[in-house]
């Protein structure tokens, strides 16, 4: 039992950078654009599906269709922030009343893109998994893809914060979310950089989305999952919060490979709720949110 | 006499006469319409009473609830575990205890946070819920094959349901129009001003979640047996939470009548053309909630009024214009 810990916790971290990467992209489109994007999910199945699609259509590695899936994920993003959800803000009185149309208008994207993708790609299991040999890593064995996957998620994750944090667009962004309106007066294109967050929030989805294919089977159902885990990890590390929601996506990573390692996998998302229960009885605004 | 004029001062006898007629077609209805029909308007009642209790705590406090189907389905394992045990008017009161009681303790942990924290915990509990049941039935209670109801009359699921949405259109209808129903459209209005006010919003909007779940729960133990198979994974279909939201959206929120619109509509079409139209069927579906809440946020009820304003002003500006003309003639 114990001999199996150290492996569990290591494939958990690795697990939950991917988890990390997700959340960071619902909570920047949460914090930036007041959208709870309840089909962040569905963006995840939607590019892990495109990465099969390129694989078996054109023979694309799954390693270089980042370079296609991301972008192509970017630009949905974009254009929805656009379309429908600058139409929406102009149209709604209040924010609370915007947050929860934009709620339910998310609602709306889930069952399109999910049911299209399911007409599309069926039910059923693909596999497209790459560099499964197994490496040793700390004294344990860990798959190849496993490694690279971690690697370019906390890449990604770092980049993102220190473009958030460092520089000029970034501050433009956490102006933005901070105070649209003031923001706008100073000079800020706030359309432009709603636009921009939420696609980078469907691009970082993405690329979770390629990277989940290259490591487990996927089918047009691992959505849904993916969004309850998201929402999970960014009440966990602070809705709006980007450092805390990557850090809580590692503790959710290491807590569902601990609970299906040592218990029973049907009782992970139980466990999830547990945690999210007790803290919001005990701190609300997550690990590292504010107020 | 103008006929706008006798519509408006007989109104609540005309309400009352319509109510009347669909009491008496409903009722009357499985002694000669075929099964199909009669199962359709099972289905119809069940969607009112679900967006209704829906709307009547999400609408008029502005929280967004997305556990109906985690109550639907405490309603449906309710039946599914005390089926021939207890007779089935219990069986309902119990299902629909259990939800509320289910409603009770998430109100009290949930709902003194922000809205979207709210809604957060609802949209998973009952994927919580759905895999805990799942979990308990199967792995502790052995029962991997599910539950297996016997065949039950449709009539009689009928009059069982047709009396829950009285009962529920009645108490709703009564707590619009009480206090509780002001203290409850203020918090709706604005939250601080109405604790200011001195309500205790908490303790409202816990009640009132409370007594919206006993609907829901009660719904999902009435609607059970024309199931047949129950399992864990059906009971707790996360699609029951979205349907009650599209059908009051779309009914429009602002009127006690706008969500049972929704939900006759709603529910004819999901009968008749969900099994033909499979997966486009939820496509058009998201469609329609993305329209509706962009183009038609008060929903048809509201699309009524705004339409009956605009043509009332265009009439009186023309009998105006053409009484000017008159007097301009003399």
């Amino acid at each position: 039992m114990l001999e199996a810990l150290p492996r569990l916790i290591i494939t958990g971290i690795m697990d939950g950078s991917i988890y990390g990467l997700l959340a960071m992209g619902l909570t920047l489109q949460y914090g930036v654009c007041q959208v709870l994007n309840i089909s962040h999910g569905e963006f995840l199945m939607l590019a892990a599906m495109l990465t099969w699609t390129l694989t078996d259509a054109l023979g694309i590695s799954p390693l270089l269709a980042v370079a296609i899936v991301g972008p192509l994920l970017f630009a949905i993003g974009f254009l929805l922030q656009t379309t429908l959800f600058r139409t929406l803000k102009k149209r709604t009185p209040s924010p609370p009343v915007f947050e929860g149309s934009a709620l339910l208008i998310a609602f709306g994207l889930f069952y399109i893109i999910s049911f299209a993708a399911r007409r599309n790609w069926g039910a059923r299991d693909y596999v497209n998994t790459i560099l499964v040999d197994r490496v040793s890593f700390l004294g344990t064995s860990v798959a190849l893809n496993q490694i690279i996957a971690f690697v370019i998620a906390v890449a990604v994750g770092v980049a993102v914060y220190l473009f958030l944090s460092r520089t000029r667009p970034g501050r433009a962004i956490r102006a933005t979310a901070e105070d649209p309106a003031t923001a706008g007066l100073m000079g800020v294109n706030t359309n432009m950089i709603l636009a921009f967050s939420f696609g980078l929030g469907a691009l970082m989805a993405g690329i979770g989305g390629v990277m989940t294919s290259w490591r487990n089977p996927i089918s047009t159902y691992i959505g849904f999952n993916n969004t309850v885990i998201a929402l999970v990890v960014v009440t966990l590390g602070g809705l709006g919060s980007v450092p805390g929601s990557f850090i809580a996506g590692i503790m959710i990573g290491i807590v569902s490979r601990l609970v299906s390692g040592l218990w029973n996998p049907l009782l992970i998302v139980p466990v999830y709720y547990a945690i999210l229960m007790i803290l919001l009885l005990v701190k609300p605004a997550g690990l590292l949110g504010k107020r | 006499m103008d006929i706008t004029r006798l519509l408006t001062r007989y109104r609540k006898l005309l309400v009352a006469g319509f109510i009347i007629l669909v009491l008496i077609f409903l009722t009357t209805f499985p002694l000669y319409g075929n099964d199909y029909y009669v199962k359709l308007l099972t289905f119809i009642l069940m969607m009112t009473v679900l967006a209704v209790s829906w709307a009547m705590f999400s609408g008029t406090t502005g929280y967004m609830s997305l556990a109906t189907a985690a109550f639907f389905g405490v309603g449906i394992m309710a039946t599914a575990f005390l089926e021939g045990t207890l007779p089935f008017p219990l069986i309902i009161v119990i299902g629909g205890l259990l939800a509320s009681a289910l409603a009770f303790l998430i109100g009290l942990v949930t709902l003194r946070l922000k809205g979207i924290y709210f809604a957060i915990f609802t949209f998973g509990f009952v994927m919580f819920i759905g895999q805990v049941a799942y979990y308990i039935d199967v792995h502790i209670l052995n029962n991997a094959w599910g539950h297996d109801l016997p065949l039950a009359n449709p009539g009689t699921l009928l009059y069982w349901m047709l009396g829950l949405t009285v009962v529920t259109l009645l108490i709703i209808h009564f707590i619009r129009r009480s206090r509780y129903g002001l203290a409850l459209l203020s918090i709706g209005g604005n939250e601080e001003a109405a604790e200011h006010m001195g309500i205790n919003t908490t303790m409202a909007k816990v009640m009132l979640f409370t007594i919206s779940a006993v609907f829901m729960g009660a719904a999902g133990a009435i609607y059970a047996p024309a199931l047949i198979h129950v399992e864990a994974r059906i009971a707790f279909n996360v699609f029951n939470s979205f349907t009650p939201i599209l059908m009051a959206i779309f009914g429009g929120m602002g009127q006690f009548h706008g969500p049972i619109i929704g939900a006759v509509v709603y529910g004819y079409l999901d009968r008749t053309l969900r099994s033909e139209l499979q997966e486009y069927f939820m496509v058009i579906f998201g469609v329609i909630l993305v329209v509706v809440i962009l183009f038609l946020p008060n929903g048809i009820t509201g699309l009524i009024a705004t339409l009956r304003d605009k043509l009332g002003g265009v009439i009186a500006k023309w009998r105006k214009g053409g009484q000017a003309e008159e007097h301009a003639n003399t």
